[in-house]
């Protein structure tokens, strides 16, 4: 029925039996090796989201140190050299202020990244608890969430947040605030379909039969089989997060000016595009290369998070 | 069955209604039966005969939303259709556990087989984790595993079908329940799997005392592991008794059309010729539109009553009331069978 030969059931399924490189002879008992560090070393061993995870690294470090990295404060004006092209002293140039973008981009960093995080954490914490319980409830929760979901779906995103960032002021953590809630239907959405397969699956209405309490059916079934969407939704929507920290920040209603954010940067550099490239360029490359990085390593996790892949990889090293 | 003990289920008029977008659907329409320790009672009939949905009624496995079950269904003396809901998830367990019909879904895919035993072992009484994970172990090896400390961290997917049934078992019996649900349990296996899956099963059972409710639509495997046999057909009883009554010498059409669709290899080929299977023409009746009479009159051969067409016939004993388990069947058309031929040639 299954289409596939069986083998004798005593048998290990032919090249699957020692997938795992660990396994020992029959007898010695096995130690119970963490999930979390097979994951990591598994994730090492996909070269491009090792690499994305490293650059990933770097410049949340980068945001760590930006003080101690940056040649220059953020604001230190020297009209005398403005809009110097990228050379020694200045290697990504100066703007209409002679302020040092290398410094800037550097120090803004931080902000990009807080702005990002805090709203994907928001996001996909409310948006999945409410999609998990939609979808696993169904009936009058479902509905009742769901609809309210459809509310915030309703105003188109940028409009939300602008009214958000209205009624509370603008700056970076209302910024993040005002996208994280723009993004919870996002993420109930796409928690919830997942749900709503996963919830019919046999193994859960296997592991209802021998007594398994609804809270342990939701964390240990349903949410690990639904999660793949998740995270990757995750990759995508941080790197979104930046570019919505961009938008905001270009219409005045993010991060305020003077300080340095990515985004407020490549606004200020729209400008200067013909006369000076580098004051949007190298603002413009550190949110692409940013982004880039969230979604590979997105990708990769994917992969690694996928038990049968899992296999696959830490048995062949493929 | 052991005379005297109460028995371990006790079904009584058990009735299930799902709503469908095409109106409510009776999928069980007045199910009793009892199972009594060290039994095994065989459910069988074709598919959408309400076997399935049966069972999970029966545990609360049905997705409340769309059924309605009603009856009454007695494990070891507390009914399970008005239990609370957290009473009920005790006694899922260690009151009846189950084995699902494809082993290539019912484990999950994201945890190692350790875990979801353990998960079973846990979810009752206080047990530390090794130790839990040590009588994994041991239910692993009591199931034929090879292997067992190996097996408690691999994957679902590494292992044959076979390996999974038997973990699902394994899983059902964790918590040595006293009743033992298997749906359709061997179904997916090839025949040599199945047939130790069912050495295995009737192994524990007999080591163990549990009742076992064994829902199939093979009539092999029936003959092989049943003390009693109920016959479904839209989401009733049409016949049960022994295994030897219902199998030897049944009484009702749609028994007797199943038993005739069975091949028959002793049968010798007809000049070269080996003769088409008998098959039972038409399809079960949909659920949310059964015949006003009997449940089998569009399809019956027979219809050896004028009541048929109208009428439920009820179930009513063939033979002796007196023997501990009466053959009953429910069909008016005892008298009507001998004017349709011998009852016993043609069918086997």
């Amino acid at each position: 029925m299954t289409g596939q030969p069986l083998p004798p059931p005593d048998a290990p399924v032919a090249g699957q039996g020692d997938a795992k490189g660990t396994s020992p002879g029959p007898t010695t008992l096995r130690p119970v090796r963490p999930r979390w560090r097979e994951t990591l070393g598994l994730l090492a061993r996909n070269p491009t989201a090792a690499t994305a995870t490293l650059v990933l690294i770097g410049i949340i470090l980068m945001s760590v140190f930006d003080e101690t990295l940056a040649p220059q404060g953020p604001n230190e004006i020297d009209v005398a050299d403005r809009l110097q092209s990228p050379s020694w002293s200045h290697p990504f140039g100066t703007d209409d202020l002679g302020r040092d973008i290398l410094s800037r981009v550097i120090l803004g960093a931080g902000v990009s990244l807080r702005v990002g995080f805090l709203a994907v954490g928001i996001a996909l914490v409310i948006g999945t608890l409410i999609g998990l319980l939609a979808g696993f409830y169904g009936r009058w929760v479902d509905d009742v969430l769901m609809r309210i979901m459809d509310m915030f779906f309703a105003f188109p995103a940028v409009l939300l947040a602008i009214a958000i960032l209205a009624v509370r002021g603008p700056g970076s953590g209302n910024t993040a605030l005002a996208i994280g809630i723009v993004y919870i239907p996002i993420f109930a959405r796409v928690t919830r379909a997942s749900v709503l397969g996963v919830r019919e699956e046999v193994y859960v209405r296997a592991s209802r039969s021998v007594g398994a309490s609804d809270l342990r059916l939701l964390t240990r079934h349903v949410l690990p089989n639904a999660a793949p969407p998740i995270i990757v939704q995750t990759s995508i929507s941080l790197a979104f997060a930046v570019l919505a920290e961009a938008a905001l920040s270009f219409l005045g209603l993010g991060t305020q000016p003077p300080s340095p954010s990515w985004g407020l940067m490549l606004a200020e550099g729209r400008g200067f595009i013909d006369l000076a490239w580098w004051l949007a360029f190298f603002p413009g490359m550190a949110i692409f290369l940013t982004v880039l990085c969230f979604n590979l390593l997105g990708d990769g996790l994917r992969d690694v998070l996928d038990p049968k892949q899992r296999t696959l990889m830490a048995g062949g090293g493929r | 069955m052991t005379a005297g003990a109460p028995p371990v289920l006790e079904v009584e008029d058990l009735r299930v209604r799902l709503r469908t977008p095409r109106g409510p659907a009776d999928v069980v329409n007045g199910l009793s039966y009892t199972v009594g320790a060290g039994e095994t009672v065989a459910v069988v009939g074709e598919s959408g005969s309400g076997k399935s949905v049966s069972v999970l009624a029966l545990l609360g496995l049905l997705p409340a939303r769309v059924a309605t079950v009603t009856g009454r269904a007695v494990l070891q003396g507390e009914d399970l259709l008005t239990m609370k809901p957290e009473r009920l998830r005790q006694v899922r367990g260690p009151g009846a556990g189950m084995v699902f019909q494809d082993p290539m879904t019912s484990l999950n895919p994201v945890l190692t087989i350790g875990r979801q035993l353990v998960e079973g072992i846990r979810a009752h009484g206080d047990v530390d984790k090794a130790a839990a994970r040590r009588r994994a172990a041991e239910l692993l090896a009591e199931v034929g595993l090879p292997d067992p400390e190996g097996t408690l961290d691999r994957y679902p997917h590494e292992l044959s079908g076979g390996m999974r049934q038997r973990v699902i078992i394994a899983i059902a019996l964790s918590n040595s329940p006293a009743l033992l649900i298997a749906d359709e349990a061997t179904t997916a296996l090839d025949v040599t799997v199945q047939a130790q899956i069912i050495d295995l099963v009737e192994k524990l059972q007999a080591e163990r005392g549990t009742g076992v409710i064994w829902i199939t639509h093979d009539l092999g495997v029936v003959a092989g592991i049943a003390d009693r046999v109920l016959v479904m057909y839209g989401g009733r009883c049409v016949e049960d008794g022994t295994v030897d009554d219902v199998l030897e010498n049944p009484v009702h059409p749609y028994t007797r059309g199943l038993l005739g669709a069975l091949p028959d290899l002793a049968q010798p080929a007809v000049d070269g010729v080996v003769p088409d299977l008998a098959t039972v023409p038409g399809v079960p009746p949909a659920p949310t539109d059964l015949p006003k009479g009997c449940v089998f009159w569009p399809r019956c051969p027979v219809r050896g009553d004028a009541r048929c067409e109208t009428e439920q016939p009820p179930l009513a004993v063939i033979g002796s009331a007196d023997v501990a388990l009466p053959h009953r069947a429910a069909t008016w058309c005892l008298e009507g069978t001998s004017g349709a031929g011998s009852p016993e040639g043609g069918l086997r």
